[in-house]
């Protein structure tokens, strides 16, 4: 199944500059394992030494927060937008 | 000409040089403004700020900008309210109320964080400001921009009340409204950022725009006479505003500004709709589990609070505690204070009123210490959050006016 992943500025070195990379993946975390096999070192800086998310990495599903769903193993469709977004502050 | 020595990671360290970026490139983390503290306790004494004017940038030297600020000249210094109806009411010996109700230009503590972000845009030679908002920092961005002229970009979730809507639209504020809540729009903001060589303040200028939050707790110590206070209270969103609270408290302390050692305790304040920060205090723990917020407390209506895990971590270090307040305690906290002590305040004041109740009543807040709360919003912007009845009418005669009096207590 082939999904777009939206890669953050700062992962892009990772990416040769790419802002967008296909991967064929049926869960998140297989789209994570996808990445590391084109771009070794990403996942580095997805994940922590447990394998989790970082602290400071949201992950999206077609605008869903995985952690809303089943965090790494959330499925993911033909045609899903994965975003990787670095966390962000705001509000008091 | 600063004290600023440049960003580093809050995580691992990493030092960056005090440009404009959202976090550390290796672990994503948020970055913190590190300073010559050394050359600030050399350069600063409580005469020197006592002596300046009443604003924000008294405290310039604790503050990361270069030049001479632009907007906001008037923004800080509100009133520490001594709050003594309140305080029987509660069952507290000291209250005092930091009533950012009255912060220039925008009447939310808003105003402090824009100030640096867009003096700092400013110093960048950006061509443009934005935000993602749950609506005071809207407000406080259309604002301060226009003051600036400066073009602003202003992203809100589409459910935000229409006062605040219009209160942003006025300054001449392109306001683009998103389908979702505010973590939603935060998430595009995020990407937004990424392509538009725009400074958007609670992205890539957050380093410097968190910083002006700092104050609220400058002016608290110094308008107590350059001493920190037992309690804060203070309503939590992303749970920035406590966080700079205590590195506030903690460099005053470090600098030598402080006339005893700094024990106050933070205690935080949440919606019961939307309490990701108080869940993980109550756990006794800094895991934040995100949630769906539902509250009439829109202003603090962030699910995935960014500051959230610092935020649970100082309140659980300076020994003090988070609770919650349903939005019924809401409208009643906003009634109680407007009531005893004449401010009306939003619904996050009704937020940290209720939650104060709360924990006076659960032993958490001592009684008998000094009490600070942070008000930090107008009512004005929220009215709708305490519903009352028309008021009745009645014919312009003199009898109608007597037949209503009756029975009202006081009138002899």
């Amino acid at each position: 199944m082939s999904l777009k992943v939206v890669i953050p500025t700062p992962l892009r070195k990772h990416t040769a500059g790419a802002e967008i990379v296909e991967v064929d993946a049926g869960t998140v975390k297989e789209v994570i394992d996808r990445l590391e096999s084109k771009h070794p070192g990403i996942r580095n800086s997805i994940c922590d030494d447990t394998g989790g998310l970082r602290r400071f990495i949201n992950v999206y599903v077609d605008g869903e927060d995985v952690r809303f769903l089943d965090n790494l193993n959330t499925p993911a469709k033909d045609g899903s937008e994965i975003a990787i977004v670095p966390a962000i502050s705001g509000g008091k | 000409m600063s004290f600023v020595k440049g960003l580093q990671c809050r995580e691992c360290g990493r030092q960056y040089p005090a440009t404009l970026q959202a976090g550390c490139e290796d672990c994503f983390a948020p970055l913190e403004v590190h300073y010559d503290y050394a050359g600030i306790a050399h350069a600063v004494t409580r005469e020197i700020i006592g002596s300046r004017p009443g604003n924000l940038w008294r405290y310039r030297e604790l503050l990361p900008l270069e030049a001479d600020p632009v907007v906001g000249l008037a923004t800080g210094w509100t009133p520490l309210v001594r709050a003594d109806r309140l305080a029987k009411k509660l069952g507290l010996a000291h209250l005092y109320l930091k009533n950012d109700n009255v912060s220039f230009p925008t009447l939310s503590f808003k105003d402090r964080v824009t100030s640096m972000a867009v003096n700092k845009a400013i110093e960048f030679k950006l061509e443009a400001v934005g935000c993602a908002s749950t609506g005071n920092l809207a407000n406080s961005v259309a604002a301060q921009a226009a003051a600036a002229g400066i073009p602003a970009y202003i992203l809100i979730p589409e459910s935000l009340e229409r006062s605040k809507v219009t209160a942003t639209q006025i300054y001449g504020a392109r306001v683009i409204a998103v389908r979702g809540n505010y973590d939603d729009v935060n998430r595009l903001c995020a990407q937004i950022a990424e392509r538009h060589p725009w400074g958007f303040v609670n992205v890539n200028l957050r380093p410097f725009y968190a910083e002006g939050s700092k104050t609220m707790a400058f002016e608290i110590a110094e308008q107590l006479g350059w001493k920190a206070p037992t309690s804060i209270v203070v309503p939590m969103a992303g749970g920035a505003l406590i966080s700079k609270i205590h590195k506030g408290l903690g460099e005053l302390e470090s600098i030598g500004l402080l006339k005893e050692p700094v024990t106050t305790k933070l205690y935080g304040a949440q919606a019961a709709g939307c309490n990701p920060i108080v869940d993980a205090v109550r756990r006794k723990s800094i895991d934040i589990r995100p949630v769906k917020p539902n509250t009439i407390a829109k202003s603090l209506a962030i699910g995935n609070p960014a500051d959230g895990y610092y935020a649970s971590g100082f309140i659980q270090k300076t020994g003090g505690w988070a609770d919650d307040a349903t939005d019924p305690e809401i409208s009643d906290g906003i009634q109680l204070l407007a009531e005893t002590e004449g401010i009306f305040t939003e619904t996050a004041g009704g937020v940290s009123i209720a939650v104060t109740k709360k924990l006076i009543e659960s032993g958490h807040i001592d009684r008998e210490g000094v009490t600070v709360i942070a008000i930090t919003g107008n009512g004005l912007k929220t009215p709708d959050a305490v519903p009352f009845e028309s008021p009745e009418v009645i014919d312009a005669k003199i009898d109608s006016f007597e037949q209503v009096l009756k029975g009202v207590a006081h009138v002899a």
